[in-house]
């Protein structure tokens, strides 16, 4: 039961980490109508900014900074240099374009920051665990996590429900013409929601750094899984991409903690352990499958959008 | 005749003389790399046509390709160990060393994938439809990594490459001409398939589906056929890329495979016919001249890939001549 209660834990804090870049991902897709491949290098961007700097100086905070410095304007450039022109174009264009990007950021970071993994300590104030139950100690850092995930996603649910901003959001994902016809930059909002999705995936990349090892291709590791989330909420929706990403981090982490001790009652111990690896890697695109079958569309897809 | 047909098949003569002639070219200019080169780029212009028809006549931008470019390889590889051990496959299925046996199967194999993911990616458009063509390639990629009976993550050898009808195939320039013999009976069926009425209909599938929906063409069925044929298409790749290297791994199955995949139709062009060639020899020839160069490839081939899609709307194949029945 506490191991159980633990693992739930871990499912939800890798699931605020996917809601960050679902949500960046799915903002600028229902909004622009752009597939960018590169949303994961931002956050390996955001990974790797801020892991040198907090090696170089010791500072979580200052390595925190330039993380999401780095992630936000790079997302910036990004969308001034390539993906503004690619608007008007296929969605093949986009993938092409930004499947480039993927190589030439990998190649980059390569040669900047090299082939070994980085290794980033917690915050020494977030460093240790808290016992939350007789028997269940959690690293605190791990819940700061999930506080700053659920946090995250409040504010950004208010800011597209309940500000300016996010009602041009709203009215440019689906009457486009309209809000240029009002006097509105749409380029600017372009501009803007881009770097909000490249700041959220560079915040991912930071928090991310003390739990994974910052390395080139840990981008396109988490962008696969970001994807499942994205179609399993529903496309262009913040709720959606909450609840696809909290179904998926819980799916994948409760079938890797349980799925080998289950297998291992019927399968000699190596078997089970290659064969449940197997098993809890393809446990969310099953699960994608099946809410494909009952609907096409997502769970939650934004309203009033036109595929 | 008009100019432009004259054109088109001074190119085609001049192409296939090339292709033709390629081991003696390469004996001439001293090279004989360019042999297996010139394979590498034949198979992977067949598996990168396959995708054309989805993307280029149907529109269907399919980011999972290489799940059945991967299974092709498997099926090769996966015949050639049993006949190797002398195991049957669930005691039953005996292995097969002959490309008469292992290539139809590897076709068959590629068809039944594509049909099973098809049937349930294809009840989506639009972006959702790349990205689950992309999850379902990566599911079949992770089951191939957990199979630790066929090599897990280290793949596995085919230690002598397949016969054909009792004839040796270890020579170079004999598997050459077997990709080229493959890749242009590809090329015939597709432009055959693509001329069709059928072809036509995929045609209308890209330019306005609700239309064809609206007179009463059932387009499922038709898209779903169109992705079985590519899927058999790119399991038929699979099998002859086996042989070729002599080995499969879950790389095969990897989405970046599929993302090269898909770089080739855009760098030929989605347009011609001759455009997945022109795309596999340019991403190929260009990875062999950079590896050559730098050990920073990665970036520059990048770089590069990112310039000809922003400068060009239609590939390099935009300098082509159009094949009529795509135009």
């Amino acid at each position: 039961m506490i191991l159980f209660f633990e693992q739930t834990l871990n499912g939800l804090q890798l699931g605020v980490m996917l809601f960050l870049l679902a949500a960046g991902l799915t903002l600028v897709f229902g909004i622009m109508g752009i597939i960018n491949l590169a949303h994961g290098s931002l956050y390996m961007i955001g990974a790797m900014a801020s892991a040198v700097i907090a090696m170089r100086t010791g500072s979580f905070g200052l390595g925190l900074l330039a993380g999401l410095g780095a992630a936000g304007l790079g997302g910036m450039a990004i969308e001034l240099g390539v993906l503004r022109q690619l608007y008007a174009r296929p969605h093949l264009d986009q993938v092409g374009a930004t499947f480039g990007l993927i190589l030439l950021v990998d190649g980059l970071a390569t040669m900047i920051v090299g082939r070994q993994p980085l290794f980033v300590a917690a915050p020494q104030a977030l460093s240790g665990a808290v016992t939350l139950w007789p028997g269940l100690d959690y690293p605190v850092y791990r819940l700061v996590v999930i506080g700053v995930g659920l946090l995250v996603a409040v504010l950004l649910y208010l800011i597209v429900h309940q500000t300016r901003l996010g009602m041009l959001i709203r009215a440019g994902a689906t009457h486009r013409e309209t809000v240029r016809a009002l006097g509105v930059d749409i380029r600017l909002v372009y501009t803007l929601v881009f770097g909000l999705g490249a700041l959220l995936a560079g915040l991912a990349g930071v928090i991310a750094g003390p739990l994974v090892a910052v390395q080139v291709g840990m981008g396109e590791q988490i962008l696969i899984g970001t994807f499942v989330v994205v179609v399993i909420g529903g496309t262009g929706s913040i709720r959606g991409a909450f609840l696809g990403a909290m179904l998926v981090g819980l799916v994948d982490t409760l079938t890797r903690a349980f799925a080998p001790g289950l297998l291992k009652q019927v399968l000699p111990a190596s078997e089970a352990d290659a064969l449940a690896g197997g098993l809890s890697s393809i446990a969310v695109y099953l699960l994608m499958a099946m809410v494909l079958l009952v609907r096409p569309e997502g769970l939650l897809p934004a309203q009033g959008q036109t595929q | 005749m008009s100019t432009g047909g004259l054109v088109r098949w001074a190119a085609v003569a001049i192409a296939g003389a090339i292709a033709l002639g390629l081991p003696w070219l390469a004996a001439a200019v001293g090279d004989p790399a360019l042999v297996p080169l010139g394979a590498r780029i034949l198979v992977a212009a067949i598996a990168a046509a396959s995708l054309n028809l989805l993307v280029g006549q149907g529109g269907l931008v399919s980011f999972g390709h290489a799940a059945f470019f991967g299974v092709g390889g498997y099926v090769v590889a996966i015949l050639y160990e049993q006949t190797a051990s002398g195991e049957r496959l669930f005691g039953l299925l005996p292995g097969a060393g002959d490309l008469l046996l292992t290539i139809p199967a590897a076709i068959l194999f590629g068809g039944l994938t594509a049909a099973a993911i098809g049937a349930l990616a294809l009840r989506t458009r639009g972006v959702q439809f790349i990205m689950i063509t992309l999850a379902f390639a990566q599911m079949l990629f992770f089951v191939m990594v957990s199979l630790k009976a066929y090599g897990g993550e280290d793949g596995l050898l085919v230690r002598r490459r397949n016969t054909l009808g009792g004839h040796d195939m270890r020579d170079d320039d004999a598997i050459y001409f077997l990709c080229l013999a493959c890749f242009s009976a590809h090329l015939f069926l597709t432009a055959r398939v693509v001329g069709s009425r059928f072809g036509r209909v995929l045609e209308g599938v890209r330019q306005n589906e609700r239309r064809l929906a609206a007179i009463g063409i059932a387009t499922y069925r038709y898209k779903l056929t169109a992705f079985i044929i590519a899927g058999m298409g790119a399991g038929l790749a699979g099998a002859l890329s086996a042989n070729l290297t002599r080995f499969v791994s879950p790389d095969m199955l990897h989405w970046t495979k599929s993302g090269e995949l898909l770089i080739m139709v855009i760098l030929g062009g989605t347009g011609a016919l001759a455009g997945p060639l022109v795309g596999a020899a340019a991403f190929i020839g260009l990875e062999t001249l950079f590896s050559g160069w730098t050990e920073h490839w990665q970036p520059l081939l990048g770089a590069v890939i990112l310039g000809i899609v922003l400068a060009s709307r239609r590939g390099l194949g935009g300098w082509l001549p159009r094949g009529k029945a795509t135009s």
